[in-house]
């Protein structure tokens, strides 16, 4: 056993210290909020991706919690499994199930064995690190990866101005399976996603919670500003915390619109869009993203 | 050599990486002066290597912190610095 040093005796993390994650990870610190807002009996599956690479070196574990990798594309599979197995032994007033994993795991490769967990009604949560990329494997494209995004399979150029589809809504497509809670959060926002979670783990049956994480690496954005991007995806109406119980939304509120050119302009990813006068009508497509959410959802208090 | 099906560690191991040692120019100095023990450092840390009790109690541990540097920049009442690795003297 590792000897907990006794001056940080008040350390209680569930997801420990010594994880290999990049300095100013989004992801690792959500992943640490969210065991925090789920406490100690809860068993987690776990898709292949950074959350699952740099909290499970070979042959530690950062987790304090019953916790499992099988593969990419199955997490969904597996939690159902577990959840099943917990019910038949009657054991499911203790324990709940978490299955998580990255928004490439979610959006696109293990999105039909969500659908079928979701279907099915199994009494699991499912948590999506969105990072907006496959960041594991070098920055590739994902189906969540923003409009005009540059990746390394969307690089920018003569003729592409990056990531040329929309990102798509995974939050919408867990809705329509009927099930009894889905919410956004953000890792800009930790007391409001903590909420979530105490929210959906309260909730019987399927439920969806996605989380918005800066990468650093990723976005080329400076570590120290993961909680300042992030607030600004959100103050931007670019990423719309909201949740929905059996059917009624609520969502957070912002002050007032800042202008997406705040949240685009500091990140490498967006670069390309700045400097160059022919790339405006781009910037304006982004608002016009912006200014749809912020209708949509209704973000400002008129 | 026995092959077994998966792997099976104890919980919390990671605790062994030294990730201090990633530190590569700065670190966290908290000043004690203006806390407010609003606890926001301790919880977006995402080492979660930082903890208090108190007004003016909190630090960070050293061994884990990889100087991201978002404590200082969310700290509401700027009492946690940045500092060269080296010290205050360089
Ligand atoms: C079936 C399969 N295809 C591809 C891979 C390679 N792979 C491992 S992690 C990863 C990227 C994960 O991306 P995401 O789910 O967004 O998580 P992130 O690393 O960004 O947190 C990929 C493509 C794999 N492990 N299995
Ligand atoms: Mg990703």
């Amino acid at each position: 056993m590792v000897k907990v040093e006794e001056r940080d005796k008040f350390n209680d993390h569930l997801l420990a210290s010594g994880h290999t994650a990049c300095p100013g990870c989004g992801q690792s610190l959500a992943a640490r909020l969210v065991l925090r807002a789920a406490g100690r009996n809860v068993m987690v599956v776990n898709s292949t991706g950074c959350l699952e690479v740099f909290s499970s070196k070979y042959p530690e574990s950062a987790w304090e919690v019953p916790w499992i990798h099988s593969l990419f594309e199955n997490t969904s599979a597996v939690a159902a499994g577990i959840e099943a197995a917990l019910k038949i032994t009657g054991q499911l007033d203790r324990v709940r199930v978490i299955a998580q994993g990255g928004d490439g795991s979610t959006a696109d490769i293990g999105l039909g064995a969500i659908s079928g967990m979701l279907e099915r009604g199994h009494d699991v949560l499912y948590i999506c690190y969105d990072n907006e990329a496959y960041m594991n494997t070098g920055i590739q494209r994902s189906g969540s990866t923003p409009y005009y995004a540059r990746t390394t399979t969307s690089p920018p150029g003569k003729v592409s101005r990056g990531n040329w589809r929309p990102k798509k809504d995974v939050p919408q497509i867990a809705l329509a399976h009927g099930i009894p809670y889905v919410a956004v959060a953000s890792v800009g926002y930790p007391m409001d996603l903590d909420r979530k979670v105490r929210k959906a783990l309260s909730i019987r049956g399927p439920k969806y919670v996605q989380i918005h994480v800066p990468c650093p690496l990723g976005w080329g954005t400076a570590p120290e500003r993961t909680i300042d991007f992030a607030r600004l995806a959100v103050l931007t109406g670019l990423y719309p915390l909201y949740e929905v119980e059996n059917g009624e939304l609520r969502a957070l509120k912002i002050p007032k619109k800042v202008p997406v050119e705040e949240y685009l302009k500091e990140q490498v990813r967006f670069r390309h869009l700045f400097g160059k006068e022919d790339r405006k009508k781009e910037i304006a497509e982004i608002q016009g993203i912006a200014d749809q959410n912020i209708e949509k959802f209704g973000l400002i208090v008129k | 050599m026995k092959i077994t099906l998966g792997t099976v560690t104890h919980p919390g191991g990671s605790r062994v990486n030294k990730t201090g040692s990633w530190r590569t120019a700065s670190k966290p100095r908290f000043n004690h002066q203006a806390c407010v023990a609003c606890d926001v450092c301790a919880l977006v840390c995402p080492e979660g290597c930082i903890f208090g009790t108190g007004q003016n109690t909190y630090y960070a541990n050293e061994d884990y912190c990889k100087g991201c540097g978002i404590c200082a920049e969310v700290c509401p009442v700027h009492d946690i610095e940045m500092i060269p690795e080296a010290g205050e003297d360089g």
